[in-house]
């Protein structure tokens, strides 16, 4: 173990690098584990983490199936080799110099952190936007809010950690079970390091009160982040998620490899919305975070529902598929995505829509822009089941290129092996409309904020869907990272 | 033993008779098939592109190849049957992969300096014309199936049709397999026009018994600046016939080229369309229809590579899945870097009529310019409920109402075949088709 003593003066390099405001990294002491990968490193992390045995051997059991696997190459992505022994899977910035290790003794550096990033660790601030947050830096859930608040309605929300301590046989009647840990190369990689993550289950009956939020922030150098979020909701329930994930800007590429499981039971609806805004890079793509995140959920219940909401500006590398596989009768799922790519950013990413049930439905609308020398990919597959009768699904994949170096693609799968089934899928690409553009022009707006005008008028199908207090972070996010596009 | 290996070794085995009597041109491209047969093999359902059709199970089957070039007899009669109506053709037939003239093909007069003929002859009398396109664009890095074909290919159709000139008449070729063994075949067609020159070409597929058979076609094409090139391929042959055809074309400028793929009745077909546009304002017109049950399997895959800019495309296939048949079809469009203000629109839409079948689509775009307008679209779906019932309403039975429905589906590309009396033609048969009135040719009962 070494400790990492990071002195480099946040705020300076906060304000000589607006672009990416979420850069700054944070003088907390961070207990960072020895780089490299063996079953020794996933016996501590276990054991640190005071894990009972069955998930350990369930840890185990994903590394050595890991072990067996490539790294998959089939997306339209340009990903170097990742030396896997030259990551930390485990980084507790939580763990102070001298003192006990404690979650309510929350170091005020960590809390001036999520200050910056707009994050109301406090209570009294998230009074006003009722929301509750789990915030994760690194490995470690830091600190959950509104516990209380929610406990009186019977709802879990924790750390995962904390679930497995507290809520054994919940997390181990659903951990594994809709992301298999011999899913996919990250799956299972995953599965054997997963440090933090969020634990959500909403009792039946229940409505959620307020938003659910967690946090994702990679501090430390070095290292990756491999958290896993399990939400379970019961018969009759409803429960808003959010997610939003920075990173300090880096050379070098940093790993992020989660794994996100739902489970909606009878008649539930659950709403997941993501603000992934990792640090993507520097303009000539040096650094930047690579995001090969698993995300699924599965609506077991008659008439449940799934929505999945998605604005992805961040991360080098984005290789990022949330399905739902819809096996209960009358379910239906949703997929709203806006992926900018900007500089040498790259995403391959989608949806995938497998129709199981009878009388399912799904509902795909993706917007892809690109900028600069970026590729953007939409990558989807829906797949309709011999016994799926009156399946119904709509995709419409939308490409704007703003330039003419980057790239703009749309890889639609459909599978269908009913004859009731309905499935249409639509895709345009074009260019930003120079009509529009001359508009705006005309009328005294600058191109930049044309540009950015009308990009967030296309992406606005999608933007509705947001929660308000995202809705207003994701546009202000579009146009900060189409800043500077214009050439 | 890996499948390539198994017509390597062949190939090594009966290297001298296969060579024998052919032309020094084709002969020449063998080293080459050979050395691309051996690195990247056949294609095999690992690959993405052939997930869906098993090329390998076909080529793994033991098929009786006519490499000697025996004189095998085939009834042309036969294929009278098959012809098209006040379709006034330059009448070609190949029997295997051996060319055959009609006789009112040969009273014919094409213009001067046209070539319609077999390829290994021509290839002798014109090696220097034949040498400068043959092999050329049929890239066997891309494809197991152009390097098996170039390695075995002995005989084909040859066209030429010089700068400036239009013939008048389509060329019509009907492929024949008739055998008594089980058999594979080979067959090559390159097609060559000059600049601002005219030719419509209608290739049709037909067995005259039904023998298992493979026939593997591969059909290069070279568009000059400002030419039309209109191409028709028509398959109707029978639940043993396995077919995997691969198409490269490269466009010039200014050209315009209509490519129609029509498969009414076969076993497992593959087909692949490559194509090129190599020259600015160059446009092109890729339709399908397939219309398929029982077990039959149609995979379409069309790669459309704008390579300049100010180019147009456009896709449309359609697919009519009964029984227990499969569809597949893939199309991408590649837009390069530069190629700007290409117009590409990729459609495909398909109607399942039964539970067990089953279709799968991919339409794919790939762009890297921006003043570009792509579009792709693709359904799956059933015939129109309100459609149906006001036509049961108005006295049409329920069979007959599916059966319009059906026909106006692929009407959507029959009707726009600009060979008229053709156009007329499929549609006849694709009415037989759909009433299962399934002989596609009078009195022939050979496909059931």
């Amino acid at each position: 173990m070494k400790r990492n003593d990071n002195t480099d003066n946040s705020l300076v390099r906060e304000i000589s690098n607006e672009k990416y405001k979420y850069g700054f990294t944070t003088d907390v002491h961070t207990e960072i584990m020895d780089r490299g990968l063996n079953e020794d490193v996933i016996r501590m992390i276990s054991a640190k983490k005071g894990e009972p045995e069955w998930l350990l051997d369930f840890r185990l059991k994903a590394y050595n199936y890991w072990l067996t696997l490539e790294m998959p190459k089939w997306a339209h992505l340009d990903i170097p080799e990742i030396d896997y022994q030259n990551i930390s899977y485990y980084a507790d910035p939580t763990v102070k110099k001298d003192g006990p290790k404690s979650l309510d003794e929350i170091d005020p550096q960590l809390m001036n952190t999520f200050d910056k990033l707009g994050i109301p660790l406090e209570e009294r601030l998230a009074l006003s936007g009722g929301v509750a947050v789990d915030a994760v830096m690194d490995s470690v859930s830091v600190k959950t809010t509104f516990k209380q608040t929610l406990a009186e309605k019977g709802i879990i929300f924790c750390s995962i950690s904390e679930a497995v301590r507290e809520h054994p046989d919940l997390v181990k009647q659903y951990l594994g079970s809709v992301v298999n840990y011999r899913d996919n190369f990250y799956a299972a990689l995953n599965s054997a390091v997963f440090s933090d993550g969020s634990f959500v289950y909403i009792p039946k009956g229940v409505r959620c009160p307020m938003e659910l939020s967690t946090y994702f922030r990679i501090n430390a150098a070095g290292t990756g982040q491999f958290e896993r979020t399990l939400i379970v909701a019961d018969d009759d329930s409803y429960v808003s998620y959010l997610e939003g994930c920075t990173a300090p800007m880096r050379d070098e590429n940093q790993l992020h490899a989660a794994i996100v499981e739902i489970v909606v039971l009878d008649r539930a609806e659950v709403k997941y919305s993501t603000v992934q805004n990792w640090y993507p890079g520097d303009e000539n793509g040096r650094g930047g975070v690579y995001n090969f995140v698993t995300k699924r959920g599965h609506l077991r219940g008659v008439n449940s529902k799934l929505s999945w909401t998605q604005v992805e500006t961040g991360s080098a590398i984005t290789w990022k598929y949330p399905s739902c596989v819809l096996s209960g009768d009358g379910s239906q799922g949703e997929f709203y995505s806006v992926a900018l790519t900007n500089n040498y950013q790259q995403a391959d990413t989608g949806t995938k829509m497998i129709h199981i049930g009878k009388n399912t439905s799904s509902t795909i609308i993706s917007k892809g822009i690109s900028a600069g020398h970026s590729q953007n990919s939409y990558r989807g597959l829906v797949r309709v089941a011999k016994n799926a009768d009156g399946a119904r699904n709509y995709s419409q994949c939308d490409s704007l290129l703003l330039g003419s170096k980057c790239g703009a693609h749309t890889f639609p799968y459909m599978d269908i092996h009913n004859e009731t089934a309905i499935v249409e899928h639509e895709a345009t690409t074009s260019k930003i409309s120079e009509d529009q553009l001359f508009y705006c022009n005309q009328r005294g707006i600058p191109m930049e904020e044309a540009i950015g005008l009308i990009v967030n008028g296309y992406a606005k199908e999608v933007l509705n869907k947001l929660p308000m207090e995202f809705a207003v972070e994701a546009q202000r996010l579009l146009a900060v990272s189409l800043e500077n596009t214009i050439g | 033993m890996n499948v390539s290996n198994i017509y390597i070794d062949l190939f090594r085995e009966n290297r001298q008779v296969i060579d024998s009597g052919i032309s020094p041109i084709l002969n020449g491209c063998r080293e080459a098939a050979l050395e691309a047969l051996q690195k990247y093999g056949l294609p095999a359902t690992k690959q993405e592109e052939y997930l869906h059709f098993n090329a390998e199970e076909l080529f793994r089957t033991d098929w009786g190849m006519n490499l000697g070039r025996l004189n095998m007899p085939v009834d042309y009669a036969e294929a009278f049957r098959c012809n098209v109506p006040n379709l006034s053709t330059l009448l070609y037939y190949l029997a295997g992969d051996t060319l055959v003239q009609s006789e009112s093909a040969a009273r014919v007069q094409t213009a001067e300096g046209v070539l319609i003929g077999s390829l290994n002859s021509l290839a002798k009398d014109y090696p220097e014309l034949v040498g400068r396109y043959y092999a050329k664009i049929a890239k066997m890095e891309r494809s197991g199936i152009a390097a098996i074909n170039t390695l075995f290919a002995q005989d084909g159709l040859f066209v030429y049709v010089p700068d400036g000139v239009v013939v008048e008449k389509p060329v019509q070729l009907v492929s024949l397999l008739q055998s008594k063994v089980d058999m594979m075949v080979n067959r090559r067609i390159l097609v060559v026009l000059g600049n601002n020159a005219q030719l419509k070409l209608l290739l049709c597929d037909h067995s005259i018994d039904s023998r298992n058979a493979l026939s593997v076609q591969v059909v290069e094409a070279f568009v000059g600046s400002g030419s039309q090139f209109s191409y028709y391929d028509l398959e109707e042959t029978h639940t043993a016939n396995n077919r995997i055809n691969e198409l490269f074309i490269e466009q010039q400028a200014d050209s315009s080229v209509e490519l129609k793929t029509i498969t009414l009745h076969n076993g497992k077909t593959r087909n692949s369309i490559f194509a090129t546009l190599a020259g600015k304002g160059a446009s092109l017109n890729v339709d399908g229809v397939a219309i398929t049950d029982k077990q039959q399997q149609v995979d379409n895959y069309t790669y459309i590579d704008h390579k300049v800019s100010d180019c147009t495309s456009s896709e449309l296939y359609k697919y009519v899945l009964d029984q227990e048949s499969q569809g597949v079809f893939a199309g991408r469009v590649l837009v390069r870097e530069d190629s700007q203000r290409t117009v590409a629109h990729q459609t495909n839409r398909n109607i399942c009529l039964t539970r067990s079948a089953r279709m799968f689509t991919q339409p794919q775009l790939e762009i890297y310019a921006d003043d570009v307008k792509c579009s792709h679209g693709a359904t799956v779906g059933q015939l129109d409920d309100k459609a149906m019932f006001y036509m049961q309403q108005r006295g049409i039975s329920a069979a007959e109402a599916r059966t319009l429905l059906m026909l106006a589906f692929v009407d959507e590309v029959i009707g726009n075949v600009k060979l008229e009396p053709l156009r007329d033609r499929l549609r006849r048969l694709v009415e037989k088709r759909f009433r299962g009135e399934l002989g596609h040719c009078e009195g022939c009962n050979i496909c059931k």
